[in-house]
C-alpha cells in the first residue's frame, strides 16, 4: 500500500517507516503539519497515518480539510494517551482508528490492514469451509451449523472480515466489546478460546490461529 | 521601622492619615475664620445700636440727656465691657467710665483703637478697646466703644483650642495609623515568617492562628489547608516515585540481564528470535503499568473531568460482566450479576468500565472455588455497586493499605497484576464523588470472603440507547 505519514517526532518517523516498509509498504513523510496536508491533497494513498501534535497545523485539523475536500482515505490517527478525548473519537467516527503512543508496530499494522478493508457489502463471509450468513446469523463448518452466542458470532464476523490479517487483543476489545478497558488477565484469550472449541474442534485443519506477541487470524490453514 | 515604612499597609495607613488631617486642619481653619470675622462684626454692630440709642436722647435732650444716660448705663453694667466718654472742646472728661481721652490710633475714619488699663476692680490685664468717636456741638467730643479684652481672651482661648484639637488629631491620627499598621504588620510578618520557613523546606509549619475569626484568621486558615493538601499531594508523589522507582526498576533489571545473558550465549538465529520476543513482551508489561499509572493520575487530576456524561452504569456493569463470565465459568466459579435495569449516573465510561473490570478481575484471580456475585443498585440518591467473593478475603488491616499504589499482599506475589488495580478503582471513586470500601462477604465464616462496595451519586435523566459499536454497524443493506 501506499501510505502517507506526517509526524513530527524523527525518531518515531524513523520507526513507523522502517516499519511499514520492511512490511511491504511504499511510505511518504512528511514532518510537519501543512507539508502533510500539501501532500495528503496531492498524492493518492491507500491509508494515512497521522500524529495528533504537529508543528505548523495539528492532525485532527488535516483530517478535517481533507474530509471537507470530500477526501475519504482512511486516517490512523497517533496520539498521547491523555489526547483521546471526544474530538478524536468524534472525528474518527467514520470508521478511521487511532493507535496510542507508545503503540507496538503489530498493532499499528493490524488496525491499517483492518482499516482498509472496509465497506464489502457481502451477506455471506467465507473463510475455507467455514461459513457465515450474515442475513441469518447462522454459521456452518463443512456444512454443520455451529451453535455460537451473539458476542462469539460478532467476534467470529470480525475475524471473518479480516480473514487472514492479525487481529491484536485491544482492536477484539474495541470493536467487539466496544470498550478500550485495560483487561487485567488475558479475558480475551478465553473468549477465542471458546470460540476455537466451537469452530476447529474436531477438525483437522484449524481456521482460527494464534499469532505469537501480536494476537488471533483467521485462515485457510 | 524601615521595613514597615516600605509596606502596603503603612503606605496606606500614611495616605489615609495625610487625608485625614488635612480634612481636619481645613475644617478648624474655617471655625476660626468664620468665628473670628463674627465676633468682630458683632463688636462693631453692638457699638452701633449704642450709638443708635445714644444719638436718639442727644437729639431729644441735648448734652444733659446724654450724660444722664451714659452715667446710667455705666451704672447697670457688671463688668465694664461698654466704655463711653465725654469731653469738652479742651478733652477734659465731663462723663464716661474712661479716666482720659486715649491716645488712640485711627482704624478707619469714625474708628479708633486704643489701649485699655486694668483698674482696681477689674483684675483683667492690660487689653485693647475698639471705639467710634463723634463731634458734638460746641465741640464736645463723644467716645462709644468695647473693651476687646473679652473678645482678645475669647479669642486667645478659641485659637488655644483649635490648635490643641489640631495637634491631638495629628498625634491621634498618627498613633492610631502606627498601631493598626503594626497590628497588620504583626499577622502578615507571621505569615510571611511560615512561608519563608516552608520555602527551606520545613513543611510541617503552619500558620498561628488567634482565634478571633476574622478575615486574617480566616487567610490563615486557607493558607494551612492549601499547605495541608500540598504537602499530602507532596508525600502521595513522593510515595508514587519511590514505589515506581522501586517497582520498574525490578521489570528494567530483569529485561537487562536476559538481554545481557542472550548475548553471552551466542544464540543461533532462533533462539535470538525467542530472546527478543521475550524482551518484548517484558517492555510491553512495563508500559501496560505506565499507563496504568497514567490513568490513575488522570482520574486523580480530575484531567477527565469534562468528559464527564450520563451514562447507563447497569449497562457497563453487564457488558463487563459478559466480558468475564467465561473467565469465571473457566475457573469453575459461580458468577452472578444482578442489577437495576437502567441506573443513570453522571461518569466517565471508560473509568467506570475499567472500575468494574478491575474488581471483577481481582475477584475472580483471588477466588479460587465458590461464588462471585456482582450487583448493581439504586438506593435513593446513591447507586451501589457491590462485587462479593468467597475468596480468602483481606484482613480488616490491611484493607485500606491494598488501595494505594503498587501494594500487594503477601500471597498474591505470584498471581499476575501490578498493584494498580485498586488504586485506580479509588481514583475513580474520588473522580465520581464516591466512595469506595473493603469488607468481609461472609463475616465470622471461613473463608470470609471479600466484598468491594463501591457508591457514586445517582443522576436523573433518562439515557438515549447505546448504539452497537460502529465496526458492526457496516452490515449489508
Amino acid at each position: 500500500m501506499r501510505i502517507l505519514v506526517v509526524e513530527d517526532d524523527a525518531e518515531a518517523a524513523a520507526y513507523l517507516v522502517k516499519g511499514l516498509t520492511e512490511s511491504g509498504h511504499s511510505v511518504d513523510l512528511a514532518a510537519e503539519g501543512r507539508s502533510g496536508l500539501d501532500r495528503a491533497r496531492r498524492g493518492t494513498y491507500d491509508a494515512m497515518i497521522i500524529d495528533r501534535m504537529l508543528p505548523g497545523l495539528d492532525g485532527l485539523s488535516i483530517i478535517h480539510a481533507l474530509r471537507e475536500a470530500r477526501n475519504q482515505t482512511p486516517v490512523l490517527v497517533l496520539s498521547a494517551l491523555g489526547e483521546v478525548d471526544d474530538r478524536v473519537k468524534g472525528l474518527l467516527a467514520g470508521g478511521d482508528d487511532y493507535v496510542v503512543k507508545p503503540f507496538a508496530l503489530n498493532e499499528l499494522l493490524a488496525r491499517l490492514a483492518a482499516l482498509t478493508r472496509r465497506g464489502n457489502a457481502e451477506t455471506r463471509l467465507v473463510v475455507a469451509d467455514l461459513e457465515m450468513d450474515l442475513l441469518s446469523r447462522k454459521v456452518t463448518r463443512a456444512g454443520r451449523e455451529v451453535e455460537l452466542l451473539p458476542r462469539e458470532l460478532r467476534l467470529l464476523e470480525y475475524l471473518m472480515r479480516n480473514a487472514g490479517h492479525v487481529v491484536t487483543r485491544t482492536m477484539m476489545l474495541e470493536k467487539v466489546w466496544d470498550s478500550h478497558v485495560d483487561p487485567q488477565t488475558n479475558v480475551i484469550d478465553v473468549h477465542v478460546g471458546r470460540l476455537r472449541q466451537k469452530i476447529d474442534k474436531g477438525f483437522a485443519r484449524p481456521l482460527l490461529h494464534t499469532v505469537r506477541g501480536a494476537g488471533y487470524t483467521l485462515r485457510p490453514e | 521601622m524601615l521595613r514597615l515604612l516600605r509596606t502596603n499597609a503603612f503606605r496606606l495607613a500614611a495616605g489615609y492619615f495625610a487625608l485625614f488631617a488635612a480634612s481636619v486642619l481645613a475644617l478648624l481653619a474655617f471655625v476660626y475664620l468664620s468665628t473670628a470675622d463674627f465676633v468682630e462684626k458683632q463688636t462693631e454692630a453692638t457699638i452701633n445700636a449704642e450709638i443708635r440709642g445714644l444719638a436718639t436722647q442727644y437729639e431729644q435732650n441735648g448734652l444733659h440727656g446724654l450724660i444722664d444716660l451714659i452715667n446710667a448705663r455705666i451704672a447697670g453694667q457688671q463688668i465694664r465691657a461698654t466704655l463711653y466718654l465725654i469731653t469738652d472742646d479742651r478733652l477734659n472728661p465731663i462723663a464716661g467710665n474712661l479716666s482720659a481721652w486715649p491716645a488712640a490710633t485711627t482704624v478707619r475714619p469714625g474708628w479708633i483703637e486704643f489701649p485699655v488699663e486694668a483698674r482696681d476692680r477689674d483684675a483683667r490685664e492690660t487689653g485693647s478697646a475698639l471705639a467710634s468717636i463723634f463731634v458734638l456741638r460746641d465741640g464736645y467730643r463723644l467716645l462709644v466703644g468695647r473693651d476687646l479684652r473679652d473678645v482678645t481672651a475669647f479669642r486667645s482661648r478659641f485659637n488655644h483650642t483649635l490648635g490643641w484639637t489640631a495637634l491631638a488629631t495629628v498625634a491621634l491620627g498618627l498613633a492610631g495609623g502606627l498601631f493598626s499598621t503594626r497590628n497588620i504588620m504583626r499577622r502578615v510578618e507571621a505569615m510571611n515568617r511560615t512561608s519563608e520557613n516552608i520555602i527551606r523546606g520545613d513543611f510541617s509549619q503552619r500558620v498561628a492562628l488567634d482565634g478571633s475569626g476574622d478575615e486574617f484568621d480566616q487567610l490563615s486558615a486557607n493558607l494551612n489547608a492549601i499547605l495541608e493538601r500540598i504537602e499530602r499531594l507532596m508525600t502521595g508523589m513522593r510515595q508514587v516515585t519511590e514505589n515506581i522507582a522501586h517497582d520498574l526498576r525490578t521489570p528494567l533489571a530483569r529485561l537487562r540481564a536476559r538481554l545481557e545473558i542472550t548475548l553471552l550465549e551466542r544464540p543461533d538465529a532462533d533462539r535470538s528470535l525467542e530472546a527478543l520476543r521475550e524482551t518484548i513482551a517484558e517492555a510491553d508489561r512495563l508500559l501496560a503499568t505506565f499507563n496504568a499509572l497514567l490513568r490513575i493520575a488522570e482520574a486523580e487530576a480530575g484531567a477527565r473531568r469534562h468528559t464527564l456524561a450520563l451514562v447507563d452504569l447497569a449497562e457497563i456493569a453487564r457488558s463487563m460482566a459478559e466480558l468475564y463470565a467465561p473467565v469465571a465459568e473457566e475457573k469453575g466459579l459461580a458468577f452472578t450479576v444482578e442489577t437495576d435495569p437502567v441506573i443513570v449516573v453522571r461518569g466517565d465510561r471508560l473509568l467506570l468500565s475499567q472500575m468494574i473490570v478491575n474488581l471483577v478481575d481481582n475477584a475472580l484471580k483471588y477466588t479460587s472455588a465458590g461464588t462471585v456475585a456482582l450487583t448493581a443498585r439504586r438506593q435513593g440518591t446513591l447507586v451501589r455497586i457491590e462485587i462479593a467473593d468467597s475468596g480468602p478475603g483481606i484482613p480488616a488491616d490491611r484493607r485500606e493499605v491494598v488501595f494505594d499504589r503498587f501494594v500487594r499482599l503477601e500471597g498474591s506475589r505470584s498471581t499476575p497484576g501490578n498493584g494498580l488495580g485498586l488504586s485506580l478503582v479509588r481514583a475513580v471513586a474520588t473522580l465520581h464523588g464516591g466512595d469506595v470500601s473493603l469488607d468481609d462477604a461472609y463475616p465470622g465464616r471461613s473463608p470470609r470472603g471479600l466484598k468491594a462496595v463501591f457508591t457514586l451519586p445517582a443522576s436523573e435523566g433518562s439515557m438515549a440507547p447505546r448504539l452497537p459499536p460502529v465496526a458492526l454497524l457496516r452490515k449489508p443493506a
